[in-house]
């Protein structure tokens, strides 16, 4: 057993990998990129030539590991939790095909939005989708899950959704590897063509296998060796306890729970466990990190004041857990402590120093101010920060790639001028269409696509339209004449505003490129060059 | 053993390699770790934390309760002050004593020099200047770690043989640097 100090993140990534892995999908989202990225440098990958690379958005991804296991072999998909909605389409799906070889989707939620714009929780999507879900406490156990997750997503043949949260994915911890890893599977052509095909005639029938397949899930999940029910000798009170909400629990008992816990680390929801926590103990609470998905169904439609959890505000209902709300739940004590220090004042992420987004929003700013109520359609990426001072910036940002779309809208509404700001990774995750949109019906809007050359917020990651924007426009239809290029620097000001003008005042579909390298990669690239420089 | 550590600084400013080299040291001592950290937007520019736990015993939670930290590590001294309520009473804070002003509103350094001496165990060291005086320029973080060393409760010999592991690919100059700069730090303890 080889031990390693693993961020969880790269537990799942090297669980996927000595599972026997073929190829890992995914769009860069916090906190899930460290996935693909710890895979992409990793030697056996290499040796095996285990696809990495970025896709474009989560929907690519899903779909190009569907067609790895319609193969035969072992696919993992990787995305935070909004990335779910982009790749829901072939997710929910893909729970009606099933899979050929093991198929694991992964998904971080983002619990206290860290880094989103939104709580939702992923477990939802596995039960809609009726396919069993994982979700680990410990590092150690999201390694060891990746093979039980591969080997349980062939033998039911549905893929498996594998559930953490930031905690998880961004705290590190030794794991114990094993020194044999799984060999991947060979292509094979047992893939039906009758159950991958879903016209309604076959797609009736998978719903019928699949649906039947539910009460053999439940009944995994009730022997699961990651669902473990632990004795109390205390009974006036049960503890359900998922993910890393078990964790705080033990937290608060380092010399062992007086109360019986129930751990749920795979489901469906192993109801024949949670009969016999709540006939055992007088009231039950219930720690999960995310939404009350497991309380829901454990309260259903009555009021039951003997469980406690979110519903009933013993929990709170939003943000993150930590030991001390644990402890609170609890009725235990917070320890003594310091108050907290009353001059210390917020620090707010800003754009880096010399970054072009904030020569595209100083340009953008000063020509805006000659128009009457000009609006700013805004979007996921570093530049969204375009909405805090000193910019003050855009007035919206819902999800990638709505400020093309929103600008058509607003357009179409009858506003003028109608700017949308949008990265250049995101444009191609999710502009592109909607730009098509626009300029089908040559909406009068003007088109920001601020091209750093990279996926900044989440590091520094490839772009999938490196060097393809001016074609991409172009191959949607967009004229030459309404196709601007222009450096965001202090010096280029005047050229800048004046084409941000020009455009705003023609009455139809303009973009126009910002382009200059992301400040945090020409940095790394610097230093890689003068490394290389030392070197000869 | 056990030691909870709040590791923070603004979003840049290296804390995570702090905690590389503590957890490299505690991991060969067989030591249960945990470490959560901050990435994604913050990391612009904004202040960062990490939670870095290691003990005998195994650990259940990544994050340290209020009150619990024995010691904060501090890259700067208005975010060493970011995280008291999470400092155990009778805790240490080793904090950068130069400020990090990417902000306007930053308060004035007498009030956040006052709010530090209240406190029973502080160090404050300018590891910028001591570093660029002892010519390890690119090494502070690792005076200050080299401060914290006793609160952290780990043999000063398993901090140098960690700095040797993590940055031996990087070549013995670097290496020597850090080793340069752990003394120093350990010079400057209480």
């Amino acid at each position: 057993m080889k031990r390693q100090l693993l961020l969880g993140d790269e537990a799942i990534a090297l669980g996927a990998l000595h599972a026997g892995l073929s190829g890992v999908y995914a769009y860069p989202g916090t906190p899930s990129t460290e996935i693909t990225e710890f895979i992409q440098g990793n030697a056996l990958a290499k040796e095996r030539g285990v696809h990495s690379r970025w896709s474009t958005n989560e929907k690519t991804a899903m779909e190009a590991a569907l067609g790895m296991s319609f193969m035969g072999k072992r696919a993992l998909v990787c995305m935070k939790h909004v990335g779910m909605n982009v790749c829901a389409d072939p997710f929910v799906n893909s729970g009606m095909t099933g899979v050929n070889g093991g198929v694991v989707v992964l998904v971080a939620d983002d619990p206290s939005m860290h880094s989103s714009q939104d709580e939702q929780d992923s477990r939802f999507y596995g039960k809609f989708a009726m396919v069993p879900i994982f979700e680990p406490s410990t590092q150690q156990e999201a390694y060891d899950m990746m093979a039980a997750a591969f080997e349980y997503s062939e033998k039911q043949c549905l893929p498996v959704l594998m559930r953490v949260t930031t905690r998880m994915a961004h705290s590190r911890a030794v794991v114990e590897c094993v020194d044999e890893p799984r060999q991947q599977n060979e292509l094979n052509y047992n893939a039906v063509a009758a159950n991958w095909v879903l016209l309604p005639a076959n797609a009736r029938k998978r719903n019928d296998v699949v649906t039947a397949q539910q009460a053999s899930l439940e009944e995994d999940a009730a022997n699961s060796p990651y669902n473990i029910y632990i004795e109390g000798h205390d009974h006036s009170l049960g503890i359900i306890a998922s993910g890393i909400g078990f964790n705080y629990v033990n937290e608060c008992f380092p010399n062992g729970s007086p109360y019986p816990i129930l751990k749920v680390s795979q489901y469906p929801l192993p109801k024949k466990l949670v009969r016999r926590l709540m006939s055992e103990c007088k009231q039950v609470l219930i720690v999960e990190e995310g939404q009350p998905f497991i309380e829901d169904m454990v309260r259903g439609v009555g009021d039951s004041k003997d469980i406690k959890g979110k519903l009933d505000g013993t929990l709170p209902r939003t943000g993150e857990l930590n030991p001390d709300i644990v402890k609170k739940a609890l009725g235990m004590e917070i320890g003594e402590c310091f108050d907290p220090c009353a001059d210390v004042v917020p620090r707010p992420p800003a754009l880096c120093q010399g970054c072009g987004h904030r020569d595209v929003y100083t340009a953008l700013n000063e020509v805006l101010k000659e128009f009457d109520n000009p609006r700013v359609f805004g979007d996921i990426g570093c530049y969204t920060l375009g909405f805090l001072p000193p910019f003050r910036a855009i007035h919206s940002c819902v999800d990638m790639g709505a400020s093309i779309t929103m600008a058509k809208g607003a357009a179409d509404a009858g506003q003028w001028p109608a700017v949308a700001v949008i990265g250049d990774s995101t444009f191609t995750h999710s502009g592109m269409t909607g730009l098509l949109d626009a300029i089908n019906e040559n909406a009068d809007i003007t088109v920001i696509i601020s091209d750093n050359l990279t996926t900044g917020m989440t590091g520094g990651q490839d772009s999938a339209g490196t060097n393809k924007f001016e074609a991409i426009c172009r191959g949607l239809g967009l004229s030459d004449e309404h196709l601007k290029v222009v450096v965001p620097l202090p010096k280029n000001m005047p050229e800048i505003t004046q084409i941000i003008r020009d455009e705003i005042n023609y009455h139809g579909t303009s973009v126009i490129i910002p382009r200059r390298e992301c400040m945090q990669t020409l940095q790394r690239h610097l230093k890689q060059k003068k490394a290389q420089e030392e070197k000869k | 053993m056990k030691t909870d550590i709040i590791l923070c600084g603004v979003g840049g400013q290296g804390i995570l390699s702090i905690a590389t080299i503590i957890g490299e040291a505690a991991m060969n001592e067989n030591l249960y770790i945990k470490q959560a950290e901050v990435h994604g937007m913050s990391q612009r520019g904004g202040d960062v934390q990490s939670n870095l736990r290691i003990s005998s015993a195994p650990i259940a939670s990544d994050l340290i309760a209020k009150g619990g930290a024995d010691v904060i590590i501090s890259m700067e001294p208005m975010e060493a002050l970011r995280y008291l309520p999470f400092l155990s009473k009778n805790g240490w804070i080793i904090t950068s004593s130069a400020p990090f002003k990417n902000i306007p509103n930053y308060p004035d350094m007498d009030v956040i020099n006052a709010d530090l001496d209240k406190l029973p165990h502080v160090i404050k060291i300018d590891i910028e200047q001591m570093a660029k005086d002892h010519g390890v320029p690119r090494s502070a973080n690792v005076i200050l770690l080299g401060a914290a060393q006793k609160a952290l409760g780990i043999e000063y010999n398993k901090l140098e043989d960690a700095i040797r592991r993590v940055f031996g690919r990087k070549g013995e100059a670097i290496v020597e640097a850090n080793i340069k700069a752990l003394a120093l730090g350990r010079g400057a303890q209480k």
